[in-house]
């Protein structure tokens, strides 16, 4: 939950990245933590297995900067990916912002990933979120492997929308971030539906990190206007 | 079904009714810092003597641990679990819940005892709590009717991540 800190004037947001173990949310966090200006950051704190499996989460605080007064401050999160550490994965869903979903792109992960997918809905809706009405973005994680699907078939299988009941909100509305592409949009069926907007990403270079960190703060500090 | 998370404030006001409670609190336990982290893990006040430590590495390490002994209570069939106590070799620590939304950490040293510290933390939590229960309830009230903070600041927005 974001927290306005009035008396320091400060915006707190939490976001929380997600996805299958080993899709590279670790590596994230590890890319911002270097690329940023340490006087903006805090500290990158991991709390993993002598193996550097995320045990608990990662956590990284970053200044973003300063909007009407106010410093927005964003805590960074990652969860464990490896699916029986359900428990501490859902303790760091409480009180989240904006979830980034961290795709492995490989093929022989979509399993993985759509199970992940699945086992997000299910942890946010046991807290009584609906991931749908959130800030949510997508990364299709780890482009460089000559393993990677498709970005039309990983759309396929993970974004494929959500159903637009409201009226008012069944209207084109563009992509920002992919010309000619749509973010809700009408099937042949008639029926309405929106997507997360997605980022390609190489986590192990850099791309797309900032790209998709940026994107889902945006939207974050937009429910906040 | 919400949204989501809710966004919760913290005014001036506020926190000089939770430092005041909480300097109350150290003054009578001869405890020698105590901070209040929400269960986000973000910190909220800091009273007493500043601790060493990155105050937001600990926040969220705190409400981590909190959370995961809540958890833990209740696999054991504990159904309110509200407090835990951490003993180091010259400091130790004792957290509370406060109106399951904050908790309250309580540092202290040789210069007194777990008892002593246990019995002051009490009344102190239950005034914490009525604070922290009134700020919910506010910004709940609040939060209906949607007063953005950063209404009209789409522009804004945009520019800081050109
Ligand atoms: N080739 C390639 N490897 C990557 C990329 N991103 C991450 N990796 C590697 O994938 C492995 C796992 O990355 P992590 O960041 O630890 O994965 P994680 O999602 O945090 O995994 P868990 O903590 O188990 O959930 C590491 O060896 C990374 O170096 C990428 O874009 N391309
Ligand atoms: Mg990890």
């Amino acid at each position: 939950m974001s927290m306005i800190n009035y008396a320091s004037r400060e915006i707190n947001c939490k976001l929380v990245y997600y996805g299958p173990g080993l899709g590279g949310k670790t590596t994230n966090l590890e890319h911002v933590y270097r690329k940023v200006a340490p006087s903006t950051r805090g500290k990158l704190i991991s709390l993993a297995t002598e193996t550097e499996r995320t045990l608990f989460f990662d956590f990284l605080p970053v200044d973003l900067g300063t909007i009407r007064g106010f410093k927005t401050r964003f805590h960074l999160y990652t969860v464990p990916g490896q699916v029986y550490y359900n428990a501490s994965r859902k303790l760091i869903l409480k009180g989240v912002d904006g979830v980034v979903f961290v795709a492995d792109s490989q093929i022989d992960r979509m399993e993985a990933n759509q199970e992940s997918m699945q086992n997000l809905y299910d942890n946010m809706a046991e807290y009584g979120y609906d991931l749908t009405k959130m800030p949510f973005v997508i990364q299709y994680n780890k482009r460089d492997l000559p393993t990677a699907a498709p970005i039309a078939e990983l759309q396929q299988l993970l974004n494929p929308g959500w159903e637009v009941a409201e009226a008012d909100r069944q209207r084109l509305s563009p992509d920002p971030y992919h010309a000619g592409e749509y973010l809700t949009s009408q099937l042949a069926t008639g029926e309405w539906i929106e997507r997360a907007t997605h980022f390609e990403a190489v986590a192990v270079t850099g791309d797309g990190v900032f790209d998709t960190l940026k994107a889902i703060s945006k939207l974050v500090l937009k429910t906040l206007s | 079904m919400v949204i989501g998370a809710t966004s919760w404030s913290l005014t001036p006001g506020d926190e000089d009714a939770l430092r005041r409670g909480m300097e109350r609190l150290l003054q009578e336990c001869s405890a020698h810092s105590a901070l209040l982290v929400d269960r986000g893990g973000q910190l909220l006040v800091q009273a007493g003597e500043r601790p060493s430590f990155d105050p937001t590495t600990f926040a969220t390490l705190t409400a981590a641990d909190f959370s995961a002994n809540d958890q833990l209570a209740r696999l054991l069939g504990a159904s309110d679990f509200s407090s835990l106590f951490h003993q180091g070799e010259r400091e130790s620590m004792l957290l509370s819940d406060v109106a399951q939304r904050a908790i309250l950490v309580v540092l202290f040293d040789a210069r007194t005892t777990l008892g002593l510290v246990r019995l002051r933390l009490r009344p102190a939590v239950e005034e914490l709590s009525g604070i922290v229960a009134a700020m919910t309830a506010r910004d709940a009230v609040r939060g209906a009717s949607r007063p953005a903070i950063l209404a009209g600041a789409e522009d804004e927005i945009d520019r800081l991540f050109q």
